[in-house]
Order: C-alpha cells, then sequence, then structure tokens
C-alpha cells in the first residue's frame, strides 16, 4: 500500500502541472527554502513529455501518418485538455480519437480519428482477459430449432469498428513500416479486433458483417442478428460469416437466448 | 426480429452446417478444393489485415522508460503534416496537406 498523500501539498503542487503560464506553486521550494522553479519546469517538463509519450505509444500509426511534430503538437493540445483519471498510463488517451476528429488542422484528414479507434480497440484487445475460443464442434451440437435463438458468448477481446473511410487499409499500411502504396481512403471499411490466442489480428469485415458481429457481440440471437445484416446488405453470406467470426476467435461459448 | 428479414430456422441450419463444412474444410476435400475454399474464404470476408505484433507495441507504461526530453511549445511549423499522409487520397482530390492549413 502506498503512503497517503499529502493532499494540501498535492493540491498546491498539482494544478501547475499542464499549465505552464501559471508560476512555480509556493509549496515548491529547494533547499533552505530557496525558490525552486527550475525544478518544478523539469517536473512539469516530464509530466508533459511522458504523457505525449504514452499517447505516440497507443497511436503509432496516426503519428507516422502525421509525422511527428504535428502529431506531438496535437498531442500537447490534447494533454492539456484531458489530463489523466487513472494510474495506468496504457488507459490513458481514450478520447484522443474524438479529441482528433475535432482537430481543427486534421480536418482534411477525416478518417485519422477512425485509424486512431482501431489502434485504441487494438491495445484493449491486448490488455483484455485471456479465454480460449468458442470450438465449432461446441456449435455443431446445436438442433436446428434452437438456432435462431442462440446466443453467442463474446470474448473479452474481441470488438468491432464501423468506419465511412478504409480505416483498416489505412491502419494496417501503417503499422507494418513498409512503404506506402496509394489508398483510396473513400471505401467504407469495418473492423473486426480480436485476440484468440496471444497475438491481436485486425480483420476487414465483408459488407453487413459489421451489423452481424456487432449484434451477436451485443447478445443478440443469431436469428435476430441475421436478419438485420439481410436489412443492412442483401447478398449477406450467413454462412461465410458464421465461419469468419468463429474462425477469428470472436466467441467463447453459446448461451440459449430467451425465445421471444 | 426485422420486419424486412425473417431468417427462418431452415435458412439458419444451412448456413450452420456450411459454416461448419467450411470450418472443417481439411477433411473430406481434396487438396486443391482445400485449397481453393481457402482462397474463396478468404476473397470473401475476413481478410486478416494484420497480425502479430505484439512484441513492440504493449502500449505506455509497460516498459520503464526516461522521459527527459525537452519538448518545445508548439509552434506555426508543428502543424504541417509531415507523415505519409500524402499517399491517402479522397476521390475529390482532398488528401493530407504538407501546408499549414
Amino acid at each position: 500500500m502506498l503512503p497517503e498523500p499529502s493532499l494540501p501539498f498535492a493540491a498546491a503542487f498539482a494544478p501547475a502541472l499542464l499549465d505552464p503560464a501559471r508560476s512555480t506553486p509556493s509549496v515548491v521550494t529547494g533547499p533552505n527554502g530557496k525558490a525552486a522553479g527550475r525544478r518544478y519546469d523539469v517536473y512539469r517538463n516530464n509530466v508533459t513529455v511522458s504523457l505525449i509519450d504514452a499517447l505516440a505509444a497507443v497511436y503509432p500509426a496516426v503519428q507516422r501518418i502525421t509525422g511527428p511534430e504535428f502529431f506531438r503538437a496535437m498531442a500537447r493540445f490534447h494533454v492539456r485538455s484531458h489530463p489523466p483519471t487513472s494510474p495506468l498510463l496504457f488507459e490513458y488517451g481514450r478520447d484522443f480519437p474524438a479529441f482528433i476528429e475535432a482537430y481543427e488542422h486534421a480536418q482534411d484528414m477525416p478518417w485519422l480519428a477512425d485509424v486512431a479507434r482501431i489502434e485504441r480497440a487494438w491495445l484493449d484487445a491486448y490488455h483484455a482477459a485471456d479465454a480460449a475460443p468458442l470450438s465449432p464442434a461446441r456449435l455443431s451440437a446445436v438442433t436446428p430449432d434452437h438456432l435462431a435463438d442462440l446466443v453467442f458468448v463474446p470474448h473479452p477481446a474481441a470488438r468491432c469498428l464501423r468506419s465511412q473511410y478504409a480505416a483498416v487499409t489505412i491502419f494496417a499500411a501503417n503499422r507494418d513500416g513498409a512503404p506506402l502504396p496509394r489508398i483510396d481512403a473513400s471505401t467504407p471499411e469495418d473492423a473486426l479486433i480480436t485476440r484468440p490466442a496471444f497475438d491481436v489480428t485486425v480483420h476487414r469485415l465483408p459488407p453487413g458483417g459489421a451489423v452481424f458481429a456487432d449484434g451477436l457481440i451485443s447478445g443478440l440471437s443469431l436469428g435476430e442478428a441475421a436478419a438485420s445484416a439481410l436489412d443492412a446488405a442483401a447478398g449477406f453470406d450467413i454462412a461465410a460469416n458464421i465461419a469468419g467470426l468463429i474462425e477469428a476467435g470472436t466467441f467463447i461459448s453459446l448461451a440459449c437466448g430467451d425465445p421471444s | 426480429m426485422s420486419a424486412k428479414h425473417a431468417v427462418t430456422s431452415l435458412v439458419l441450419a444451412g448456413a450452420v452446417s456450411t459454416a461448419l463444412a467450411t470450418l472443417a474444410a481439411a477433411g473430406p476435400l481434396t487438396k486443391a478444393e482445400g485449397e481453393a475454399a481457402m482462397a474463396a474464404k478468404k476473397e470473401k470476408c475476413f481478410g486478416v489485415a494484420l497480425k502479430g505484433q505484439n512484441d513492440c507495441a504493449a502500449g505506455p507504461g509497460t516498459t520503464c522508460q526516461g522521459t527527459s526530453t525537452v519538448d518545445f511549445q508548439g509552434n506555426a511549423w508543428k502543424f504541417v503534416q509531415g507523415g505519409t499522409c500524402t499517399s491517402i487520397e479522397l476521390p475529390n482530390g482532398k488528401k493530407g496537406s504538407l501546408k499549414p492549413v
């Protein structure tokens, strides 16, 4: 257990940490009560730098797309307006994609926020609990009259994201370090993020696939999810999508839904 | 259930058995058939975009890093995008600019 922090000291020490315009708090002194402005500045600089570095570690593709100078300037604005709320650094920056979406200098990259959302989901999948994926044998044991009400229990790492832009292609191209081909950003792409074992995997879903995956992950029955996917995409292939989701490790078990 | 599309048990049963056959494709198919089925499936759905880069990206706070870099204040030139954004295009010709915006 950590010692109780001295609250009055922290309350005086902290407010100027993310605001360089504010002067050194009077509670900060050097030996013999001398002023310690430069010491406080070192501390203050490290707070900002470590949070910008944290964002760069969570969002490497975004940084590669914008270049480091642009990224760090954008990240600094975010850090100053959104201080951390958890002591766990890998939790930091959850609201950075929304910030990017509104950031005035990034408006000519409307796909950038969705790329950031995939990167955040990637890290969340990485840190999600381990679980063994659903075995196809479990599904083959379900009798046909129970299939419509069947509910799939999602894997803790499974996430589904939808984009109006080619966010999955842009994400993948900027995560692997190879030179970028020309990418047409205008193709809508949906992502399925899973981690069946140790490796996080990002899949691009076929048309209707995200509606289906989202439905099943959020607890819709197989019948309901298939119907809404067919509404979204006329040629939706139920069999290929069931196989794809199971193979990707999206689920861990089956439950019988409430037949209604 | 959807008003437009009710999916019958019969349709679901057919889809599930096809899905299970796909997942178990190794068995009764010849090698060529199996490869063709795999290729068709890859083409159709769930193209894997990226996997297996966990060694380099566990996120911040998971290693002990020094943070003594001095981070200077923002200047106008820091709003110039300098990365791969120029390769990413929208059909109306818009792409990440190399000029300050």
